[in-house]
């Protein structure tokens, strides 16, 4: 890093300096100083949801495209996301507060069998970013978990991860259930992991594949709005 | 004459290349290579040749069917038959529908972890916290585990791979006191417990064996 970027002072951006500064702080996982340009933009007068939206979200959209063209590699990655939870951290008390808008409801977790979360967590927080609000069961969860969760949080959306060949079947047991129990159609349900694909999503009978956050993202919000549509028309 | 095994690090990045001189080849993961011309050699299965892709695909599962399809194109006309020494090591099935594809059989089983254990017995475990390494992986913990996660430059990421994980298991195909203590640093690295499983060739042994004899 050079002596000018040491020296860089945030509180002496303007605005307009400020909010690609944060970009690049989240580019490059400087959490601390995402934590100061949240605050910097707060004392503004910036609202919560703005933030959010164009400092945080913006700035994580570019990482997760760098991602998926192989610019970037897992460990920036979550140096970035650890960054932008931190900000995030922040926000989403005063979010709650001034009744930012919801997109929708997600219930996500890893299946049973399966302790990898690294994939799991990022689109959590994508999607939170984006509007969701998400409940987030961990991992390792039975068919029962998914339900019992389904059941109290009634959500929108049903998210499930896989990291390994051997756990990701276990997707097919929980649909298989729910359409045994006659709830399949009451949920969206997405998918993803490493090993999964396209074809893999279509077989289990999910509505979508996602190979990464950013496509979980977009793939929830079209899929909100086509139910949203077809509430309206029905 | 066979070429010599190229080192570890050739091994993970370049592979080995063909002898060209038996009538069945093997198209294997570089992480293999010893373990096969071991077998191949205390056997007297002269008539197996072997071909390593770089270990390292290891680290990106999407591109194993791909090699591997590039591989069984290059070597076909040559030899007699051709086998395909992954399991299917993290590519959801598709290795699997690849071979199936070009006619031609791999080994069986999710990764080389569980076939040198044996499959039967691996899957029994069902041992969700463990991380496992092998004598090649113990050897090349850097390139493949330590540096790839950024745990060289991030150290304090270690939690957030590795947090849900509790003991290290060395599935050890060799007895070598000097690689255990390899492997045991490895899991003190990682913030693990330390367990050593001797597990030799496992299921590699019989399916060699029955290729060499099938030809």
């Amino acid at each position: 890093m050079s002596d000018a970027e040491d020296d860089l002072i945030l509180a002496e951006l303007s605005d307009e300096e400020l909010v690609p500064q944060m970009h690049d702080d989240l580019y490059d996982g400087l959490k601390e100083e995402i934590e100061e340009g949240v605050n910097l933009l707060l004392e503004r007068g910036w609202q919560p949801y703005d933030i959010l939206t164009e400092a945080l979200v913006a700035g994580m959209t570019v990482v997760g495209r760098d991602f998926r063209d192989g610019i970037l590699f897992v460990p920036e990655v979550l140096l970035a996301a650890n960054a932008m939870k931190a900000g995030m951290a922040i926000l989403k008390p005063l979010l709650a507060e001034t009744g930012a808008p919801t997109v929708g409801r997600m219930v996500i977790g890893t299946v049973k069998g399966d302790i990898h979360d690294i994939g799991k967590n990022l689109v959590s927080m994508m999607m939170e970013g984006a509007g969701f609000e998400v409940i987030d069961i961990g991992i390792n969860n039975p068919v029962e978990k998914y339900l019992e969760a389904l059941e109290t949080e009634k959500p929108d959306i049903l998210g499930m991860s896989a990291l390994l060949t051997t756990t990701m079947p276990y997707m097919k047991t929980v649909i298989d259930t729910m359409v045994q129990q006659g709830i399949r159609d009451d949920y969206i349900v997405l998918v993803g992991g490493a090993p999964l694909n396209e074809e893999f999503g279509q077989a289990i009978g999910a509505d979508a594949y996602c190979r990464d956050a950013a496509v979980a993202v977009e793939t929830a919000k079209t899929m909100m709005s086509r139910k949203h549509n077809s509430l309206v028309a029905g | 004459m066979d070429a010599p095994l190229p080192d570890d690090d050739a091994l993970t990045l370049e592979g080995r290349a063909a002898d060209r001189t038996g009538r069945v080849l093997l198209i294997a993961c570089g992480a293999l290579a010893r373990e096969i011309l071991d077998l191949r050699d205390a056997n007297g299965w002269d008539h197996l040749d072997l071909v390593c892709l770089p270990a390292i695909l290891h680290n990106t599962p999407e591109s194993i069917p791909d090699a591997v399809e590039a591989a069984v194109e290059r070597h076909r006309d040559r030899y007699d038959s051709l086998h395909v020494v992954y399991a299917d090591c993290g590519t959801g099935g598709r290795l699997a529908a690849r071979c199936a594809a070009l006619g031609v059989e791999m080994v069986a089983g999710p990764h080389c972890y569980s076939f040198f254990e044996g499959n039967a017995a691996f899957a029994a475990r069902d041992e969700m916290t463990a991380f496992y390494l092998t004598d090649f992986l113990a050897r090349q913990f850097d390139a493949f585990v330590w540096r790839p996660l950024g745990l060289d430059r991030h150290p304090e990421l270690r939690e957030a791979y590795f947090g849900h994980y509790e003991t290290l298991v060395y599935l050890a195909q060799t007895d070598d006191p000097d690689l255990t203590e390899t492997a045991r640093a490895c899991a003190d690295r990682l913030g693990l417990a330390f367990e050593r499983r001797f597990t030799g060739y496992g299921d590699l042994a019989p399916t060699l064996a029955r290729w060499a004899a099938n030809q």
